[in-house]
């Protein structure tokens, strides 16, 4: 069997509902969301804590009911949604295969938006060595099971991470009603905002141990300790807890975009989109935290909507990106900027930002884009924390009078 | 009830002795010390089919390397076992291992496999475009496959089930005993087995329970190797199984495209005195990415979804430790080091004829029933692909581990199975659910719903929560 809509959104998560809901009032006909779970609105569903909502619907509503109003706002916007589908492999340019309970269904589209967001890297991914005993999380898997499946998890649990979502998985073990014996980073201080900190951490007295990594899990059927280490000493220490939640180090879902063939920006592992979130593929859109993971849902929302602008105009015109586009370079102080290169006649980004991760820990430091001769644009940062969205609004492409690189560069603040 | 076998062990060779012995007319049990077949070393292994072409001549293992090769070939074609024959290359990096080359190829040859030849330094790159600088040359030795490890030994006892031997798990030996009518007693915690003939094939306790025989021709030792997986997209990276060519002085590590569509990197060799650690540990998987950078660079720019170590049984003899003890009515099947699952048919197929010189009477049985493991190795249609079988069913169009792309079809049959899975680990090896670069993240909490729906066990009993 095939469907032919006019734009196929692949996951309905925030980017992807949001991008469905912003085609069909502009007046697309056929918006088909699919996606492999069975309720759609992705990972905001099993979040199940406050502050979601704040930049796209402008009020702060818990994961849960931020994802159903999604979902009830695509279906009123007569978006078509089915879930329990999967893609399983390309058929075209944009053309899919999909596995479902009614069968193997080919969908093919005038468009397609990757919108298959991230996760957390889990602990193989890590090369954390040490047995492989039961009570090993993702933050995902955790408010999976606490939130949609209530199962008991453990009792006392060790945190490995300390950005915005280490904080979630503290909510949800005492939530669950674990004791949490402390949250560990290998940096020197924690990649979220005081607030969340103390939210999420500090009224829980959990202690935040900085500049610690975990060197071994032991236990062989259930974890029965962990062991950890002093990144500068090398100084270890075992810890009793037979619960170990990984939390962020994210990675995007790009394993079709990878299959796609389509160009990969290898510092971010996302598929490769200019500032109109237009991948090397015609017709091929992404959109979301497979572009930036991770940055909060409405952040990812508002990347959805973008991209709908984008759709609709190619769909008009079937123009796509130029050839010769305009690369951002960054030294060894940036991990990764997001979108990754500049079309030469676009004059704005996704949510009038370059989305930026740095690599270090930096203290006093400035930030400057670069192109040529000339310097578009600097700020001074007080501090830079790996982790950590650092946005630079997208001004500096009316100060572009070249089509040469932009070069962003990190300097000590003078 | 009186055996008229009892094995003990349910690893891939003891499963497959079961096998063997159940297409004749008799009483067989097979015992296992833990909940599942296949749980131990057997789980934990390169997932090569090995030809036998570098093997010493004149060994057992040599022998039975060889004829298991053949016997396994074709039933894994005949019993749905994932096997594809890619073929292997080993690459010469230094002198030394190129001038090693020639001998290689002889031994083989001698071994019986006559298709091994050496290669040029270009024809290995044409082959294996990926690999890094500094390839001399290299060995073709086309019979090498990958096999699925898991559903090796569960086929095996499927089989052996389906055809009236008994199965008990959870069944370690403690004591052995002769009675005065001449048969066995095994002690296991619960029960006592009495059997006419005994066969060990405990693995790395194999030593352990032939001194309950009053024998000790050989010590196990553990010999921890340490595997790294990479995610399924380095896939395209690698053709071939590419081994290392061993020298006195290193062992080197391989690198292997797996059956469910990874590529596995390792493994480390390290002899210990603890048989349970199963851990992994920093520096051996320092050594191994170190290894693993220099044979194929671009393999370390990939995700690592799992790492894992397994114990191999080696001893202190070089070839298999098979004593046949015809007073005892007693065979001890120790010492099959890493070549087990390569050589289980083979080594079983021996074990009977033994059996069969020592006594024990061998009548075929007309209605020996095959059997058709549900597949889950990348290369052969699954469940997710098939229209035929999702309208059919519905479940199996429903998938529900997504990196995997397990359905919820093929895990309800896998606690309906003959052997039916029982915990986590035991669903993974049926099916690969939560094997995958997520590790659980998208589909944990759903499975173990299931899991707990399944075997009437409760989510505290299953993860070993402590009350």
């Amino acid at each position: 069997m095939t469907q032919q809509p006019d734009v196929l959104i692949i996951g309905a998560g925030p980017s992807g509902l949001a991008a469905a809901v912003a085609l069909r009032r502009s007046g697309v006909e056929r918006v088909l969301v699919v996606d492999r779970e069975s309720q759609a609105g992705g990972v905001p569903r099993h979040c199940n804590h406050t502050g979601f909502g704040l930049r796209d619907v402008r009020r702060v509503l818990t994961g849960p009911d931020y994802a159903r109003r999604n979902v009830q706002l695509a279906e009123a916007a007569g978006v078509e949604i089915l879930t329990n589908t999967m893609v399983t492999e390309w058929r075209g340019a944009t053309g899919v295969r999909t596995t479902r309970p009614s069968g193997v269904l080919d969908i093919q589209a005038a468009a397609i938006v990757l919108a298959t967001g991230c996760r957390e890297r889990p602990r193989s991914a890590r090369l954390v060595p040490g047995a492989r005993p039961a009570g090993i999380f993702t933050t995902g898997a955790l408010q999976q099971w606490v939130y949609l499946q209530r199962h008991p998890v453990g009792k006392r649990a060790v945190i490995v991470g300390a950005e915005h979502v280490s904080f979630s998985a503290v909510m949800t073990l005492k939530h669950a009603g674990l004791d949490v014996i402390a949250m560990l980073t290998d940096l020197p201080r924690h990649q979220s905002f005081l607030a969340y900190k103390l939210i999420g951490a500090d009224r829980w007295r959990v202690p935040l141990l900085t500049n610690t990594r975990m060197s071994a899990i032991l236990g062989k059927q259930r974890v029965e300790g962990v062991e950890i280490a002093d990144v500068n000493t090398g100084a270890k220490r075992i810890l009793d807890c037979d619960t170990v939640v990984f939390t962020g180090d994210w990675i995007p879902d790009h394993e079709l975009a990878r299959s796609g063939n389509l160009t990969m920006d290898s510092p971010s592992r996302s598929p490769q989109v200019d500032s109109l979130l237009r991948t090397s593929v015609p017709g091929v859109f992404a959109a979301g935290n497979l572009l930036h993971a991770a940055d909060t849902a409405d952040l990812a929302a508002l990347s959805g909507r973008y991209v709908a602008e984008s759709v609709v105009n190619y769909l008009q015109t079937q123009i796509w990106r130029d050839t010769d586009l305009i690369p951002i370079t960054f030294d060894s102080a940036v991990r990764w900027v997001s979108p990754h290169v500049i079309q030469p006649d676009n004059e704005a980004l996704p949510n009038h930002h370059l989305s930026l991760r740095v690599a270090v820990p930096l203290e006093k430091s400035t930030i400057e884009i670069w192109q040529g001769k000339q310097r578009l644009w600097a700020r001074r940062y007080r501090r830079l924390t790996p982790n950590l969205p650092v946005y630079l609004p997208d001004t500096f492409l009316k100060e572009m009078r070249t089509a040469e690189a932009i070069r962003i560069i990190i300097r000590p603040s003078i | 009830m009186i055996y008229d076998v009892a094995i003990i062990g349910g690893g891939v060779v003891g499963s497959a002795i079961a096998r063997e012995l159940a297409q004749y007319e008799l009483q067989v049990v097979l015992l296992e010390a833990q909940n599942d077949i296949g749980k131990s070393t057997s789980k934990a292994n390169t997932a090569i089919l090995h030809t036998g072409f570098d093997a010493k001549p004149g060994y057992l293992e040599q022998r039975l390397l060889r004829r298991g090769y053949e016997l396994l070939r074709d039933y894994g074609a005949a019993a749905g076992i994932p096997i594809e024959p890619l073929g292997a290359l080993l690459i010469a990096w230094d002198g030394a291992q190129y001038e090693s080359l020639p001998k290689l190829r002889d031994t083989a040859h001698e071994n019986g496999v006559t298709d091994v030849e050496i290669v040029s330094t270009e024809e290995v790159y044409r082959r294996e475009p990926y690999l890094g600088q500094g390839v001399l040359g290299g060995l073709l030795v086309p019979g090498e496959s990958i096999i699925c490890p898991f559903t090796t030994p569960l086929a095996f006892a499927t089989q052996a089930v389906a055809n009236g031997v008994h199965l008990s798990v959870n069944s370690p030996v403690q004591a052995v005993q002769m009675d005065e009518d001449g048969l066995h007693s095994l002690i296991l915690p619960n029960k006592t087995i009495r059997a006419r003939y005994v066969i060990n094939a405990a693995g790395l306790y194999s030593d352990t329970i032939n001194r309950l025989f009053g024998h000790d021709e050989f010590t196990v030792t553990a010999r921890r190797g340490e595997l790294i997986v990479f995610d399924k997209l380095s896939r395209p990276l690698v053709n071939h199984i590419l081994l290392p060519v061993p020298t006195k002085i290193t062992k080197g590590v391989l690198i292997s495209p797996t059956v469910f569509g990874n590529v596995m990197l390792g493994p480390t060799a390290e002899d210990l005195d603890d048989k349970t650690a199963t851990g992994t540990t920093a520096q051996g998987m320092a050594a191994l990415m170190q290894q693993g950078k220099r044979i194929l660079p671009e393999l370390l720019a990939e995700e690592v979804t799992a790492t894992y170590a397994g114990l191999r049984a080696a001893t202190e003899h070089g070839d298999y430790q098979i004593h046949v003890h015809p007073e005892q009515r007693y065979i001890c099947v120790g010492g099959i080091r890493s070549t087990g699952l390569s050589a289980s048919m083979g080594i079983a197929e021996y074990i009977v004829t033994q059996l069969g010189e020592v006594g024990l009477k061998l009548i075929l049985r007309a209605d020996f029933k095959a059997i058709r493991m549900p597949n889950i190795g990348e290369a052969f249609p699954r469940p997710y692909q098939s229209e035929t079988m999702i309208t059919r069913d519905s479940s199996y169009g429903q998938v529900i581990c997504f990196c995997e792309r397990v359905t919820l079809g093929e895990v309800r049959d896998a606690f309906h199975s003959r052997i039916p899975a029982c915990d986590s680990d035991g669903l993974r090896r049926r099916t690969r659910a939560q094997l995958g670069r997520c590790q659980g993240f998208y589909c944990s909490a759903a499975v173990m719903a299931l899991l707990s729906e399944e075997t009437g066990q409760s989510i505290e009993k299953l993860t070993g929560v402590q009350a």
